[in-house]
């Protein structure tokens, strides 16, 4: 058995403060996973294909997601070790580009927790919505969690 | 640089490309996300906690994968999802570097909707390290 506590399934935790995209996060953040498509880097090249600015790469979106997820994670009702938690399952939906200058706000959905063989999965869902409350990009991640004995 | 046909036939193989990860990808990646994990950098600590030594982030695997899929096509918006699964942790040698295979198949494709569905074999060693790598993909 785990400790992770599964009546948390159905709770939204929506606390984590905007996060305010800029170039230079988003070129960072490209760079560190390999991007070189110049709608990352050059704002020209960005604007040419019809965006405001450059754009960020395709699993970007997870620098919003797992920041808005430590809410959940670390809140001591969640009952998640994070010292015994693997990442299982990880995906990604665009509604459209996140595009610097962009303030986007997380809502982490608690989608499921199963418990087979002493590990429980758990399952959130990060709704990532702009300042007009359109939606930008949706991350749905499962972790496993080990219990004391697994 | 290219964009998916409307007439790519399922089966067909868009590209094979490799890519290195060495320790400093993995501090670099550190910073970039925020994700701090020790087990991705501190060698003593990854050991201690059963690890054959430093792993890269599982995060950081699919963006490099994803990452040679969009610099693969002319438009990276041209990627409407992709998920993945963890299926084998990616040890970190130092000195030295890891490389990862990275294949790209057409895996089916939904001419109503003009999307594909492309399939990410990446490998390290001949061995999967991510499960289920799929990207759906807007054909033109």
């Amino acid at each position: 058995m785990t400790e992770v506590n599964a009546d948390l399934v159905g709770r939204v935790f929506s606390g984590t403060p905007p996060c305010v995209v800029s170039a230079v996060k988003i070129a960072e953040f490209a760079e560190a996973v390999g991007a070189h498509s110049p709608l990352h880097h050059d704002t020209a090249a960005a604007r040419a294909a019809g965006h405001t600015d450059v754009i960020a790469p395709v699993t970007f979106a997870v620098v919003i997601a797992q920041r808005a997820e430590a809410e959940y994670i670390n809140s001591p009702e969640a009952g998640i070790d994070f010292s015994r938690v693997v990442h299982a399952n990880e995906a990604f939906t665009a509604h459209r580009p996140i595009v610097a200058g962009d303030r986007l706000h997380a809502a982490v959905h608690v989608d499921a927790v199963t418990e087979r063989a002493g590990i429980a999965m758990v399952s959130t869902r990060c709704e990532i919505t702009d300042d007009a409350g359109d939606p930008v990009s949706s991350v749905t991640s499962t972790l496993a969690v080990r219990g004391a004995d697994a | 640089m290219s964009a998916l046909a409307a007439d790519v036939g399922v089966g067909a193989e868009l590209f094979s490309a490799t890519r290195s990860v060495d320790r400093a990808a993995l501090v670099r990646y550190a910073g970039a996300s925020g994700d701090f994990n020790p087990i991705h950098w501190n060698e003593r600590f990854a050991l201690e906690v059963g690890l054959p030594g430093v792993i890269a982030h599982g995060m950081l695997t699919m963006g490099v994968a994803g990452s040679a899929l969009t610099d693969w096509l002319d438009d990276p918006t041209d990627v409407l999802s992709y998920g993945v699964r963890f299926t084998r942790p990616v040890p970190v040698p130092d000195p030295g570097a890891v490389e990862l295979l990275i294949v790209a198949t057409v895996g089916a494709v939904d001419a109503g909707a003009g999307t594909a569905r492309v399939d990410l074999r990446v490998t390290v060693e001949d061995k999967t390290v991510l499960g289920k790598a799929q990207a759906q993909v807007r054909l033109h």
